[in-house]
């Protein structure tokens, strides 16, 4: 036979051998059988010397052509068969997926502690400071420096815990303002400042009721405050606690520490102001209580009212987060079930 | 207070439907509870006349009643009150009618007799028994004679009026009183209403000044006159004055007292009558009571009376607690003839003081704590005489016995158009806030700006300009006020140090798996004085309202364990919680509290549960600890944390605990509680932390800084040794850290062994020492002449055998 034919014919086996390969040893076995140095390719190449040197370079370059072709087939099954083998492997792997991720421990804060912060970050936007103060107080600061001097008919709207007849667990966060006010150097600038924290009453718990509540006190201080700005204030309340949709109203009302004192109310959310058993088919909710600070407790704290004067508000985180998410118990808030903590996690 | 709108058309034409006025009031005035009638929720009520009643056959109280209801045929209904009669005019219900508690009335048989409705008592029709007639008590309601048969009781009875029911704030005690919500809804409309008149004939022979003489305190009562009205009948009042009563809540007596009740819902002036006959002398003293002294007042109790206690007196003994409650002694009865009508205004501090005392509340005291108008009080007087003499037949003696009479001058305050807008953040003018002094009726001129102001006596709560905003922004209307936002010098709004630790330690505890709960801070005395990181005395209320919140607490951790047995009886097994707060700290000489912010946690059972793939991480000390490591890592505190062994917390297991301290500052435990207490709580094994967090504040805080990262490799050596089982882990590290040379970064604990393959009494611990150059390539060398200096170390202090 001659040598090109030869060569056609080692060329057309290995094909077809290549291609019958089914792992990479096999594939490995017909490379070294076809193209090492014992092979049949370079064993025919050897044969050149009795070819023409008219037909010996030809020859010569067909012959590298088939081993190149070879080569590059073999390198070609080898891909397919690792490809196939790493699918084969993938394929083994298979996961049900949909069987439940390992659970990692999450808490989360309390749904009241949510909503102060809530309003301490929109407040903090606005330039306010977050100030604390005793939640054991005297009575100088809950009640007098409040306009509520001793024998005053209001100081029955507050039941009081009295640990001794001056000292007391204090009824409202109010009494911060009187701390603040004193505290404040005002040649620095107004005073803006919330006071959020835990209030006491004496009453006896049950769904409505809590001998301990929360209340946030807002109360800005400079020399044009406005009961508009108020206005404008609790709005912003309403909207970043409960959504743009909602309105605001207000409403004459009486607390010793505000002149003129106004309650707000905000659109039913249960029946959005059309009237429902929620709101007594008003439409509205009360929700806070606020006004423009008593001349007589700015005099208490050092404060000249005839240059200074400016609103005050106080809101109940408790009766906010019953109403907003539908807690029909105050109870809860308090018990600390895991099952009732764990339900506050949505953004809204 | 109960407002009819009969009543208040006769004061104001208000061409308003009820519901639109109870708004109004309540966006301009007063809230306003509900807007009723008292008929709401009743139907088919008429009147009928019983033309016969016969005794039912089969039963010894039933009556069978042929009863005209204006129709051609009567009806027949069996009856079983025992004042029906034959020719009465009552209160029927016919078949298909409501009446009171949503109740239906069908035909039905009585004991075999056909009853075609009901003749109805007036508590059967809402009526509460507190205002029902006392002479109906215990039967039916007899009508005039004069209703018609067929017609509705409604109007007879004053049901179908329209009822504006006020809820006042203690500073609107003006409004506890027809004349005064008169003014007020006539500001609001800007109508003037019409006061009542009334004619005053003192057609009596004697004059009042020698039938009583007076000794009054006017510290005590301020204002006391008396009027005497003589020779009258008492008798049932006439229906109309009824109506006013019960539609405002109160219930009618008789003619003497229902005119006292009348006149003081007319003019918010509570008025008393004495039988004049009744008295032991004619000498009437306003005075304290004498310690001790006794009086049996109108419901039958016989009171000790106090010596803050105002009485009004004869020469012998107290006859009345002064505007709280009348004596049984000088009450009017039948045979009363003579009437002493009191019109006098007392200290409201004290009338509040003894009221609560005695637990009387009634219609007067409240409104003598509120205030009452000194204007009207001659007026109120007369005209109670006048009505009294009209009603009971009788005579009014002349003149008024005044026993003081201090004048209240009306307040003058004045106010600038400029405040005003300044405050309210409005542009009024000058017509705007003249029209509404105007519409209240307050006298006041102006010069273009300055308003001048004559607050009449019955508005008592205006004294200062502040007052007199209110009333100008409530009456132009808070709608109408424009809303803006604070503005002027700017002021930087941030949380400071200690707040945004506490924010974050929150963050953080949560991060840990563990809830934040809100537990009561008030708790027993016992609880508070658990699990104390310190000695203090308890703070405790004087009167609590319950056993259970007494004492203000002085640790977290016992709230934590009440929440754990809360969920642990409602079958919550794992529970992990913390709570951010404060503890009340009392050293023995002070009154007041130290309040310090502690944080603390509590966990049971596993943070996360057991699941197909994963074990549950169930908490033991380790796990507690490992929250307390991270926590106090977190805080990056400046000095070192470290642990030691306690058994100085006798609510902690002794073995299982450890203080924890920052350098060299105790901030806290962690550990398990005690199983005795775990079983007084009523809770599994539970672990818990305290720690306070006021210290972890003030400690010093390392800055932040940038190190950096060594190009050079690490080398590690690992070590295992046999040491004595009381041996800690905190010594060996303390040893090959002092012992480890320049270039140890790092000891790490990796094993701890105890069992039966080792010696007794012993444990083998095993370490990976991390040692660093930052300069330059550890030689391999050095490394190993630093680590058998270690082992050298190891050996020699604790014995121990290197494995
Ligand atoms: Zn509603």
């Amino acid at each position: 036979m001659a040598l090109r034919e030869r060569l056609q014919e080692l060329h057309d086996r290995g094909l077809a051998d290549i291609k019958k390969g089914d792992s990479l040893d096999r594939i490995n076995e017909i490379r070294v059988q076809l193209l090492g140095k014992k092979g049949p390719i370079t064993q025919a190449l050897r044969g050149l010397r009795d070819v023409s040197a008219e037909e010996r370079p030809k020859i010569g370059s067909f012959a590298n052509q088939i081993r190149d072709e070879l080569t590059a087939a073999i390198e070609e099954r080898n891909q397919e068969l690792k490809k196939a083998a790493i699918n084969a492997k993938l394929a083994s792997e298979t996961l049900d997926v949909t069987l439940p991720g390992t659970p990692v421990a999450q808490g989360q804060p309390h749904v009241i502690q949510r909503i102060i912060d809530q309003l301490e970050d929109m407040f903090l936007g606005m330039g306010y400071q977050v100030v604390d103060g005793p939640e054991v107080e005297d009575d100088h600061h809950n009640f007098e420096m409040m306009n509520l001097p001793k024998d005053h008919p209001a100081r029955d709207m507050q039941d009081t815990f009295y640990i001794t007849p001056e000292i007391l667990m204090r009824t409202h966060t109010s009494p911060n303002q009187a701390r603040a006010m004193e505290a404040h150097d005002f040649s620095k600038g107004p005073l803006k400042m919330i006071s959020p924290g835990r209030v006491y009453r004496r009453d006896t718990d049950d769904a409505t009721h809590s001998h301990q509540f929360h209340q946030v006190e807002g109360l800005v201080i400079d020399k044009h405050v406005t009961m508009a700005d108020l206005k404008g204030t609790l709005e912003m309340v309403a909207a970043n606690l409960f959504g743009d949709e909602f309105d605001v109203r207000l409403r004459p009302s009486y607390f010793p520490f505000t002149e003129p004192s106004v309650e707000a109310d905000i659109t039913c959310f249960n029946c959005m102001g059309k009237g429902c058993a929620v709101c007594k088919n008003t439409g509205w909710i009360e929700v806070l209580g606020a006004g423009m600070v008593h001349p007589n407790v700015l005099k208490m704290a050092g404060v000249d009212s005839s240059v200074y004067g400016g609103f005050a508000f106080g809101l109940g985180p408790d009766r906010f987060a019953m109403l907003k998410y539908g807690v029909d118990d105050i109870r809860n808030f308090y018990l600390n079930d895991t099952r009732f903590l764990t339900q506050f996690y949505k953004r809204g | 207070m109960k407002v009819s709108m009969d009543w208040l058309n006769e004061y104001l034409t208000l061409d308003v439907d009820p519901q639109t006025l109870g708004e109004k009031i309540e966006r301009t005035a007063v809230e306003v509870d509900q807007v009723y009638k008292m008929s709401d929720g009743m139907s088919k009520l008429v009147v009928g006349e019983t033309l016969s009643v016969e005794p039912h056959p089969d039963s010894d109280h039933l009556h069978i009643c042929q009863v005209d209801v204006g129709e051609d045929e009567p009806l027949q209904i069996v009856c079983g009150a025992p004042n029906v009669a034959t020719g009465q005019k009552v209160i029927v219900a016919l078949p298909g009618a409501w009446i009171a508690g949503h109740h239906k009335i069908k035909k039905s048989k009585m004991r075999g007799v056909a009853s075609n409705g009901m003749l109805c008592a007036l508590q059967e029709i809402g009526f509460d028994e507190k205002i029902a007639p006392k002479a109906y008590d215990e039967g039916i309601y007899i009508l005039p004679a004069d209703s018609e048969n067929g017609s509705s009781v409604f109007p007879i009875l004053g049901m179908d009026d329209d009822i504006v029911e006020t809820d006042l704030t203690p500073n609107r005690g003006d409004m506890n009183s027809m004349n005064g919500t008169a003014w007020e809804v006539g500001a609001i409309y800007g109508k003037t209403p019409k006061m009542p008149t009334f004619s005053l004939n003192e057609d009596g022979s004697r004059k009042v000044s020698d039938l009583l003489q007076f000794s009054v305190d006017a510290a005590l009562a301020p204002t006391y006159k008396m009027r005497v009205v003589s020779g009258v009948t008492i008798q049932d009042s006439p229906l109309w004055l009824q109506k006013r009563l019960w539609e405002a809540g109160m219930r009618p007596i008789n003619n003497i007292v229902d005119v006292t009740n009348y006149i003081m819902l007319t003019y918010g002036q509570p008025l008393h009558a004495f039988d004049y006959d009744k008295l032991s002398s004619h000498h009437i003293h306003v005075r304290l009571a004498d310690a001790g002294e006794h009086l049996t007042t109108l419901d039958g109790e016989n009171r000790t009376l106090r010596d803050s206690d105002m009485v009004i007196a004869d020469d012998k003994h107290a006859i009345a607690i002064a505007g709280t409650m009348g004596g049984l002694d000088t009450e009017i009865d039948d045979n009363t003839t003579t009437i002493a009508i009191e019109s006098a205004i007392f200290d409201p501090i004290k009338i509040r003081k003894t009221a609560r005392f005695f637990n009387l509340h009634s219609e007067a005291s409240m409104r003598f704590e509120r205030g009452v108008n000194k204007d009207d009080n001659q007026n109120a007087l007369d005209h109670a005489a006048a009505l009294m003499a009209e009603l009971g037949l009788g005579q009014t003696e002349q003149g008024t016995g005044v026993g003081s009479d201090t004048p209240v001058e009306p307040a003058k305050v004045s106010v600038t158009l400029t405040r005003i807008n300044h405050v309210l953040g409005t542009q009024l003018t000058v017509d705007q806030v003249q029209n509404i002094f105007d519409h209240l009726n307050f006298p006041t001129d102006n010069d273009g700006e300055t308003f001048n102001v004559t607050v009449p006596a019955r508005r008592w709560d205006i004294h200062i300009e502040a007052d007199l905003f209110e009333e100008v922004a409530r009456l132009y209307g808070y709608d109408n006020i424009p809303s803006t936002l604070p503005y002027g010098t700017m002021t930087p709004g941030a949380l400071t140090f200690k707040q945004r630790i506490i924010r974050d330690s929150r963050r953080l505890l949560e991060g840990a798996g563990l809830n934040q709960a809100i537990s009561y801070a008030l708790t027993t005395t016992a609880k508070a004085e658990q699990f104390m990181m310190r000695d203090s005395e308890p703070t405790e209320l004087a009167f609590p309202m319950s056993t259970d919140h007494t004492t203000a607490r002085m640790n977290l951790i016992s709230g934590l364990l009440d929440d754990i047995a809360y969920n642990v009886a409602r079958k919550q097994k794992n529970v992990a919680l913390y709570e951010q707060g404060r503890v009340f700290y009392r050293d023995g000489d002070a009154i007041r509290p130290l309040e310090v912010e502690h944080i603390a946690g509590a966990v049971t059972g596993a943070l996360t549960k057991k699941t197909w793939h994963a074990e549950a991480d169930t908490v033991d000390f380790y796990g507690i600890k490992g929250i307390v490591d991270l926590f106090l890592h977190d805080m990056g505190l400046s000095k070192p944390v470290h642990y030691e062994a306690t058994q100085a917390h006798a609510q902690m297991h002794p073995g299982r605990t450890a203080d924890i301290y920052v350098g060299d500052q105790a901030v806290g435990f962690v550990g398990q509680v005690h199983p005795e207490i775990a079983s007084d709580y009523k809770i599994p094994d539970t672990y818990v932390f305290e720690l306070n967090l006021q210290a972890l504040i003030d400690a010093p805080h390392d800055q932040q800084q940038y190190e950096p990262i060594s190009k050079f490799p690490d080398v590690t050596r690992d070590i295992a040794i046999l040491v004595d089982q009381s041996v800690t882990n905190a010594d060996v590290v303390a040893l090959i850290n002092k012992r480890g040379g320049a270039h140890l970064a790092d000891v790490q604990l990796f094993d701890v062994y105890e069992g039966v393959h080792l010696p007794t009494g012993k444990k083998s611990l095993a370490y990976t020492l991390t040692y660093r150059d930052r300069q330059a390539t550890l030689v391999e060398a050095d490394v190993t002449k630093a680590f058998d200096k270690v082992t050298a170390a190891l050996e020699k202090e604790f014995d121990a055998e290197i494995r």
